[in-house]
């Protein structure tokens, strides 16, 4: 596997996502400077990691959308390459019109770092074929943001399409449905609050993020 | 303000800025003539308490500094040691401070915490380490104060919004309330980080004709005079102060990080400081002072944030996020690249030189000539009056209460109730190497060295009802506490950080307290071979007259060769069998228990014995090491039955205890004599630990089991760990409701 994991002035889950990738799948990562008007050929997995992009100031995410390398990574999305954002990463792929809704501020007002357990609603994506059938697994979150919105009309769309992939157990921000991360319709782009980069192994309190990375090895020895 | 170089100075105008009628004349000694306006000001925050420790410096000299794994001690920005090899042979070094950010905290509670952090950050990545693991120690009022909860509110937002955006896990902490702060909160933040040991960076300019790169945030006009406000006392009108805290911004933060290690990387520093208190004249003295070198720096250069800036605001601010590096010749263009590459600021604003002067010049004027030595050669030392400071004397006999109704008071304590509503608000888990965190259920933080099988195991601690009861006992307490809580969880103890939190140091009783709590601690460190390799000192923490608790925070690593082999206190199961390691010979002096159940609060506290520390703590460590404890817990605050409490809580499984003392019940349960630990061992093995331990001299005893929902002490409570759970979990978030 070939993967690229993008950097933004205030990404600090870089080289989490570049290390969990490794661990998991001994894929090649690639980090990805974000003034980049190329991505590396071939790829199989592009992650938009954690942290805190441009500071976050303006809204999570804005900025980052429109910085030279997402217009790349849209491009290489719409041919089907793998797209994972993760906490901050789904907010710059909600921004950037890659997946469908927004990320609000917690109904708790609060940053809220806790582990969190959720349902594996959809294990037929090519990111948790890995995973057993309502599977539930325990991965950490930590986010100010991640409050998941849409609107009824959308919500309804992806609930009937399958693209709620996680699912709180309780919910800890207000989000709708519960959700915790969904796909986009086409199933390559997936964007979760929950940090599987910080849950591939047990040191770390639990591998269950592990199955997400070894999902895609999976599709990518079938093909 | 105006501030004009040719406004006169007097020692009418000295005195505002803190300088003493007296130190106002050695500058007169020295200079052969009056300073002006610049020249002051730069004294003036150069010779602050908090910048030249002058009623400090003669008392720290006591502490044991050097060590098998000292690199480097005291008077660098953090200290540094040795933690062994690396997986491609290199040598690491773990690289740490603590520091306070006490009085901005209190007139601004969120930037003041967030800029205490940001701080202490910089003190470890100037070094040449990455900032791997925060902690933070709070104290505040007590809860019923009219301004407790709004300042807990901005610290806690203010230490997690800095923190979590520039991405390093804030991993344990402790926080206190007591009236003794309602004048006066306390922030102590730590930071520990990794660099390899050939690659440790210094400030002192090693040679001249180099140049001094400024980079990072523009200079503003905030927190000019931070350092002389944090040295003084405060009165009613402490709000008008607060223009003089600074502003931070973790983004900026973030990027400055990453500049920094990247600029070092590249081979292209020589020495470099930051700026932190005092901002561009301590670094730039520092910076030559400590070379033998002199320095000159043009002010025009500065990268300034607003118009109009005089020199003497430039000098004295203390905005964030600000870098001074001395390049090596001909590498300016490296460090442009780079700091291009981050989006700073960045300018070459002066150079070295074989003057032993600082020549500022502003607007083609020369606006400051002083000689360095001075500057801090001469800076005041007093060797403060002092009597022995108030103590408590022993404790007759102790009141009794019920020990169920005593034990649901004091988990829920403010003290000693759960403190989730906090940590939750700190992101513990980036950077993906945090095996144990303020949820783990653990006696300190841990965090992996990246990419080895070793671990740094991080504490902070100081029990501060201790140290005004008797402050040399206190001051013992606190080291051993915290070699404690390293040990319980299975790492060597290696150093030691300090924060000394106290009063004025011009009243003779609160300079008995500072010279006794150092000499105990002091005391602790050589017994335990635990020496202080950085600190900060804190003074003036006084409103009105009244002075906070003595409160010596002490900051302390371990490391684990091999963090498999850790322990903590959420790994009980059903038929582990509970052994009390240490005596208990009943210690209830200025107790938890006295005061939460009794409101009294008095009593000698309890005797530290550090041989016994020593003894019972290597001993315990051993079990953690050949994997025979299977849970840990130290016993501290509130004694054997909230131990009992947080395993039993924390494992999901209950305790039945039992008194095999010939004490009274609720002595045994809450007597707080130190040096003792709680383990849980297999039944098998129970039999064979107590041989082990009376062999080694270790006094031990089997006093209870795992199993069940409830935490019992047999015949005398006996209640469901689910209501104990509710008792220490409601009381916080419902005050900050």
């Amino acid at each position: 596997m070939k993967a690229a994991v993008l950097v933004f002035p205030g990404s600090n889950c870089d080289r989490d996502c570049k290390v969990a990738v490794e661990t998991t799948t001994g894929a090649q990562v690639e980090m990805v400077w974000h003034e980049e008007t190329s991505l590396p050929s071939n790829l199989d997995l592009i992650v938009v990691p954690g942290g805190f992009s441009y500071g976050d100031y303006l809204r999570c995410g804005a900025m980052a959308s429109l910085s030279p390398v997402m217009a790349e990574v849209v491009k290489a999305a719409n041919a089907g390459v793998s797209v994972l954002g993760i906490c901050n990463g789904f907010q710059i792929l909600c921004e950037s019109g890659l997946l469908p809704g927004a990320l609000l501020r917690n109904s708790g007002l609060k940053y809220v770092c806790k582990p969190i357990e959720l349902t594996i609603e959809n294990r037929k994506t090519r990111f948790t074929s890995a995973y057993g059938e309502q599977q539930t697994v325990w991965m950490t979150q930590g986010n100010g943001d991640g409050n998941f919105f849409a609107e009824p009309d959308v919500l309804k769309t992806i609930e009937d399409n399958g693209q709620v992939v996680f699912r709180y157990v309780e919910n800890p921000n207000g989000s709708a449905n519960n959700i915790a991360g969904i796909v986009n319709s086409a199933g390559n782009v997936l964007g979760m609050m929950p940090h599987p980069d910080r849950a591939f192994e047990p040191a770390l309190g639990s591998a269950d993020g592990a199955p997400l990375f070894h999902s895609l090895m999976k599709v990518l020895q079938a093909a | 303000m105006t501030t004009t170089t040719a406004q006169k100075t007097t020692a009418e105008l000295a005195a505002e800025y803190g300088l003493k009628p007296d130190e106002y004349q050695v500058i007169l000694d020295r200079l052969g003539r009056e300073p002006n306006y610049v020249e002051l000001g730069v004294f003036s925050v150069m010779w602050s308490e908090h910048c030249s420790y002058k009623s400090s410096r003669m008392h720290l000299r006591k502490f044991p500094v050097t060590g098998e794994r000292v690199i480097c001690g005291p008077g660098e920005n953090a200290g540094v040691i040795d933690i062994g090899d690396g997986p491609d042979g290199q040598k690491l070094a773990c690289i740490f401070k603590m520091e306070s950010h006490n009085h901005p905290s209190y007139i601004e509670p969120f930037q003041g915490a967030a800029t205490g952090v940001g701080g202490i950050m910089r003190d470890v990545f100037t070094m040449g380490a990455r900032p791997v693991a925060l902690l933070n120690a709070l104290r505040f009022g007590e809860p019923s104060h009219q301004k407790t909860k709004r300042i807990v509110e901005g610290v806690v937002a203010g230490i997690g919004g800095y923190g979590n955006c520039v991405g390093v896990p804030t991993v344990a902490g402790e926080t206190n309330f007591h009236s003794g702060y309602n004048g006066n909160c306390l922030v102590n933040a730590m930071c520990v980080g990794l660099a390899d040991a050939d690659k440790i960076f210094y400030s002192a300019a090693p040679e001249p004709g180099l140049p001094v790169v400024y980079f990072g945030s523009k200079t503003g006009r905030d927190g000019i005079h931070g350092a002389t406000m944090s040295s003084a006392e405060f009165s009613e009108d402490s709000e008008e102060k607060r223009p003089t805290v600074q502003v931070g911004d973790p983004f900026a933060e973030k990027l400055l990080i990453e500049a920094t290690l990247e600029l070092m990387a590249s081979g292209a520093v020589a020495a470099i400081q930051d700026m932190g208190a005092a901002g561009l004249t301590s670094s730039s003295v520092e910076m030559a002072g400590k070379g033998g070198l002199g320095i000159t720096l043009d002010l025009d250069k500065v990268p300034q944030r607003e118009e109009n800036m005089s020199a003497y605001e430039m000098m004295l601010s203390e905005s964030q996020e600000r870098m001074l590096a001395i390049l090596k010749p001909g590498r300016e263009e490296d460090g442009y690249r780079i700091f291009k590459k981050w989006g700073l600021d960045a300018a070459v604003i002066g150079e070295t030189n074989t003057s032993g002067h600082i020549v500022l010049t502003h607007k083609g004027e020369v606006v400051c000539d002083l000689p360095l030595g001075p500057l801090s050669d001469d800076a005041p030392l007093y060797d403060r009056p002092w009597v022995e400071p108030d103590m408590e004397a022993p404790l007759g006999s102790a009141p009794s209460a019920p020990v169920g109704d005593a034990l649901l008071a004091i988990l829920a304590s403010p003290d000693m109730a759960s403190k989730r509503w906090l940590w939750e608000q700190y992101d513990r888990h980036v950077m993906a190497d945090t095996l144990a965190d303020s949820a783990t259920g653990s006696d300190a933080g841990m965090v992996r060295v990246h990419g080895t099988r070793k671990a740094l195991a991080v504490t902070s601690d100081v029990t501060p009802r201790y140290v005004k009861a008797n402050p040399y006992e206190g001051g013992k307490q606190a080291v051993a506490e915290a070699w404690r809580n390293l040990t319980a969880v299975g790492a060597d103890p290696i150093a030691i950080t300090d924060n000394l939190n106290f009063g004025n140091p011009e009243r003779p009783k609160i300079m008995g307290q500072i010279v006794r709590a150092i000499d105990g601690m002091a005391e602790a460190c050589r017994e335990l071979n635990f020496p202080v390799v950085s600190g900060n000192v804190s003074l003036y923490n006084e409103t009105n007259g009244v002075a906070i608790p003595p409160t010596p925070t002490v900051g302390a690593v371990g490391l684990l060769e091999d963090y498999d082999l850790r322990a903590g206190f959420h790994t009980l199961k059903t038929g582990h069998v509970l052994i009390l390691i240490g005596e208990t010979a009943g210690e209830l002096g200025s107790s938890i228990y006295l005061r939460e159940v009794h409101g009294i609060e008095a009593g000698a506290p309890p005797k530290v014995d550090l041989a016994t520390e020593k003894l019972n703590g290597d001993f315990v460590r051993g079990l953690i090491q050949s994997k025979t404890a299977k849970a840990v817990h130290d016993l501290s605050d509130g004694g054997l039955l909230p131990a009992a409490f947080d395993m039993a809580s924390a494992s999901k499984v209950g305790i039945e205890l039992r008194n095999t003392t010939g004490l009274e019940d609720f002595v045994f349960a809450f007597a707080e004599d130190q040096a003792r630990y709680l383990i849980a061992v297999d039944g098998a093995s129970a039999h064979l630990v107590l041989a082990k331990a009376a062999e080694a001299g270790v006094v031990a005893a089997t006093i209870g089991v795992a199993g069940g929902t409830d935490l019992s002490l047999t015949g005398a409570m006996s209640l469901s760990l689910e209501q104990l759970r509710t008792a220490n979990e409601r009381w916080l978030p419902e005050y900050m409701a």
